[in-house]
């Protein structure tokens, strides 16, 4: 295997932990608490960091909120281009999202067409009263007008950089790393 | 990451065990989309779908209509009736005819065993075989293991019967296709007339010399519709005789697995295949098989339509 | 007009010659043959060295399409196709439009093939009037206008009695029947044989039995009638069984077989191959190896082609509306060729199958290189490599299940009445 790709380290598991706990407490400012609210992370790296930012939230309030997962395959805009297709993953949303307020989890923030096709599969699950966007890394170069709400750290990085975060085999985020 | 690189699905005999995985558990993940209010996903939007339907069918029809509407592509039924089938025009012009008008895929039904293959060396678009003559119908097949698999987990190691005129079945050939891929036993059972030669080489499959021997322990009993007309007269004496030494009743139930799934492709002949006993009690799956049908169908048309591929 | 071939290996049954000799061919006969022959100044001269000179090869089953279906094949472009495959003589049958069960037909024919064919037609009339199975044909007239044998090919004679009765007519007016032996209610809507390969298909197969009844059935006819009988393209392992026990018993059946039944099983209709449907379908490996124990014992009298050429757009369909059949005439003698590489039959053997024996059974005069005799002379080249193409096939039709295969042996000179009407691919 050639190894002529450059790889750091940008965030460790305690950094994760921290940026999440961070997030999780700017939420509840946010949103005055944990009323209506409910998070939905987007597969599969943004879903497993929905359940970090719960159990964080459970830890602070005391509360659980529910959550759920989204796989935006079915909605994805380069879907032409893509031969042959991905295989479908699952969205699991078991409760209503008529009314709530709806936190959207991303592991990374790039150019947001994947936010803008979660957006559009969250509206055939129902009406949100608000959707707000929480990302672990926002890296930049966004072909979309859209912007997060929570944002773990900002990584300025150029367009052949790939930022990527590391899953334990429990699905727990270890690192975040950047690849030149 | 596996990956579907056909461009038509016409048998599950041309489909690898990782390639039905992949169409079964897309198909897993479709269901979301069928048990929420708004029922539809813009991932075929602007993609063209012609059910051509040279046999008449309601089911298969319809479940491919709604598979592709849910998917958000355009679909448009020809049925024989309204086709130049009557004038005289052969399937190739037609299909040529249809093609100029740039559909992506044709969902054909058809009653002479291979004319999907002939139909695919003549158009560029895909190819779904909805059911030809009595070669192969891959969506029934899936649908039934999917089915299976929601049941017991996994369909290695199933003992599954298939009982009745299994010389005229596609259903039965796309079964034993894909179960026997899968890792499943299937074990056959029907009066010899209607059992064609060779079958016990067409898969991990044994040939039983009575209907008992097949649905003794099984996980899963199958039974095939009877037709009339394909059995003619020579077959069988009647449906009365047939329905005594083959048809599914609460007595044989017992031998099969406690819990095990009843399943019929349908449509069912109540008194015939089944007794309305079996067809309306717990263990049928009849109407789950069908449900499955729409979320089976477009996983098929979903990995179709990949674009150019081979 | 005289003509020389030298050195060749002359190869005539009929003589019981196997040996490397010179033929002189003078006014469309054979004047001489032997070593070291002079040729009569202004000859032309073939150089037969290396090559095998047998008796012009005899088809005795083809359909020329002539009259009637002419888009197919007509009896210029059957002909060419017949010299190119190293026939001197075919023998057409009668399902053309309309049939030949008179007199006029017959003699369009033969009349035709005179003028314009490049080889001998013998046509072949009908057992019943109009093919229909009903009342015997003239078959009187038809043997005075030329025909050499009576046959409904294409279609059994269904009515046992009426078989028996044109058994006995024929028999009395010394023309032989030629049986296409089929029980249609046993083929049903077959469309290929019924065996493993249909089952994994889902075609409707057409059981052995559909041939071995009515073989069996026209072999008793024949027994009781002591009428000869000649069953066409025989393709079962049971129906070469039902003969060979016939023939044990002294019943006067003789039958053929083709080179598709020796050379192919229904493995070839994987795929949906309409060049590979015909009607007897391709059977399986079993029946082949019978067949080419049938030809090595002698129950297989003679190999005929069933030339059977199909337009595109009959074959370039689906499976079931697919016409039956096949051309062969031009890849016959490279298949045949392969029976002797494989030890299956010796060269004089297939020979005799090709030429002598055909010859003989319809009283052809044909299939010998005896002096005095017509000069219908064949060279074969046993080392020519060709493929077959579209463009490679002299026939108007394409359905040959070997298109794009490579063959070994073909036709290097082809001589009828002494003229050279075919000189190599």
């Amino acid at each position: 295997m050639a190894v002529d790709t450059l790889r750091t380290v940008i965030l460790d598991k305690s950094g994760i932990s921290r940026a999440l706990t961070r997030i999780s407490h700017e939420i509840l400012e946010k949103n005055k608490g944990l009323s209506e609210l409910v998070l939905v992370g987007i597969q599969s790296g943004g879903a497993h960091l929905a359940l970090e930012i719960a159990n964080s939230l459970e830890i602070i309030e005391g509360e659980r909120v529910p959550v759920g997962s989204v796989d935006i395959t079915l909605y994805r805009d380069d879907f032409k281009s893509q031969t042959p297709h991905k295989s479908v993953g699952k969205t699991d949303i078991s409760f209503s999202l008529e009314g709530k307020r709806v936190v959207l989890v991303d592991d990374v923030l790039f150019t947001g067409r994947t936010i803008r096709a979660a957006m559009d599969a969250l509206m055939d699950h129902g009406r949100p009263r608000v959707i707000q966007l929480a990302v672990l890394i926002d890296r930049g170069h966004r072909e979309l007008p859209i912007r997060a709400d929570f944002v773990g750290r900002n990584v300025p990085t150029s367009i052949k950089e790939n930022v990527e975060v590391i899953f334990s085999d429990k699905q727990q985020p270890l690192e975040v790393v950047l690849e030149k | 990451m596996p990956e579907f690189k056909h461009k038509d699905i016409i048998a599950l005999r041309d489909l690898s065990k990782e390639e039905i995985e992949l169409l079964i558990s897309t198909a897993e993940n479709m269901r979301e989309v069928n048990s929420r209010d708004i029922k539809k996903v813009p991932t075929l939007r602007g993609k063209t779908i012609i059910n051509l339907f040279y046999e008449a069918s309601t089911r298969t029809r319809t479940s491919f209509e709604i598979a592709g509407k849910r998917l958000s592509a355009d679909t448009v039924n020809i049925t024989p009736s309204s086709s130049s089938a009557t004038k005289g025009e052969t399937l190739a012009d037609t299909a040529l005819n249809l093609l100029a008008m740039k559909p992506d895929i044709i969902v054909m039904r058809h009653a002479v065993s291979g004319s999907h293959y002939f139909l695919s060396k003549k158009v560029s678009c895909s190819i779904i075989n909805a059911g030809d003559g009595a070669h192969e119908h891959p969506s029934q097949g899936l649908l039934d293991m999917l089915t299976m698999k929601d049941k017991f987990g996994r369909l290695d190691g199933l003992k599954v019967a298939i009982v009745g005129d299994i010389t005229h079945s596609r259903v039965a050939r796309s079964d034993i296709q894909g179960l026997t891929k899968m890792g499943s036993s299937v074990y056959l059972a029907g009066p010899p007339t209607m059992m064609p030669p060779g079958a016990e080489r067409l898969g991990n499959v044994t040939v039983c010399a009575s209907m008992k021997e097949a649905i003794q322990d099984a996980d899963v009993v199958m039974m095939l519709r009877i037709q009339q007309e394909r059995q003619g007269k020579t077959l069988m004496p009647n449906t009365r005789e047939y329905s005594r030494y083959f048809g599914l009743n609460p007595q044989n139930i017992k031998l099969a697995k406690p819990g095990a799934l009843i399943m019929h492709p349908g449509p069912i002949n109540r008194g015939v295949e089944m007794s309305s006993y079996v067809v309306d009690g717990d263990q049928s799956h009849i109407l789950k098989q069908v449900e499955n049908g729409v979320a089976v169908r477009m996983a098929m048309l979903y990995h179709v339509c990949g674009g150019e591929m081979e | 007009m005289s003509l020389i071939i030298k050195g060749g290996r002359v190869v005539d049954p009929s003589q019981g010659v196997d040996d490397i000799l010179d033929i002189v061919v003078d006014n469309g006969k054979i004047k001489e043959i032997g070593k070291g022959l002079a040729a009569p100044s202004g000859s032309e001269i073939v150089d037969a060295a290396g090559k095998y000179v047998v008796p012009g090869l005899v088809d005795i089953h083809v359909h020329f399409r002539d009259p009637g279906q002419e888009y197919k094949e007509d009896i210029v472009s059957g002909t060419t196709s017949a010299v190119a495959g190293g026939f001197t003589s075919v023998c057409c049958m009668p399902n053309t439009n309309p049939v030949i069960d008179n007199k006029s037909v017959a003699t369009y024919i033969t009349s035709k093939a005179k003028a314009e064919g490049l080889c001998n037609v013998f046509p072949i009339g009908t057992i019943t009037q109009g093919m229909h199975g009903e009342r015997m044909s003239e078959m009187g007239e038809l043997k005075e206008a030329g025909c050499v044998a009576v046959s409904d090919d294409g279609k059994p004679v269904k009515n046992p009695e009426l078989m028996r009765r044109a058994l006995q007519y024929a028999a009395g007016i010394g023309i032989m029947v030629v049986s296409h032996s089929e029980e249609l209610e046993l083929v049903g809507e077959g469309v290929m044989n019924e065996g493993f390969t249909s089952t994994e298909l889902g075609l409707k197969g057409i059981p052995r039995i559909a041939e071995e009844v009515a073989i069996a059935r026209e072999a008793l006819l024949s027994e009781y009638t002591n009428a000869p009988i000649h069953i066409c393209h025989v393709s079962s392992k049971g129906s070469v069984r039902i003969i060979r026990d016939a023939k044990a018993r002294g019943v006067k059946i003789t039958c053929e077989t083709a080179p598709h039944y020796f050379s192919l099983t229904d493995d070839a209709v994987r795929g949906y191959n309409t060049n590979a449907k015909m009607n007897p379908p391709l059977r399986e490996a079993e029946d082949v190896s019978a067949i080419k124990a049938g030809l090595k014992d002698g129950t297989i009298d003679c190999i005929a082609t069933d030339h059977a050429p199909h337009h595109l757009d009959e074959k370039d369909v689906e499976f079931n509306e697919a016409m039956n059949g096949i051309v062969g005439l031009e890849t016959a003698l490279p298949l045949s060729l392969k029976l002797v590489d494989e030890g299956i039959l010796t060269l004089p053997e297939m020979i005799d199958k090709m030429s002598c024996r055909p010859s003989a059974l319809l009283g052809l005069e044909r299939g010998t290189l005896k002096p005095g005799t017509a000069a219908d002379i064949t060279v074969i080249d046993p080392e020519k490599r060709w493929t077959v193409t579209e463009e490679a096939l002299h026939s108007k039709s394409k359905n040959s299940p070997w298109l794009g295969e490579l063959m070994t042996g073909a036709a290097a000179c082809t001589i009828v009445a002494g003229k050279v009407v075919f000189s190599g691919r």
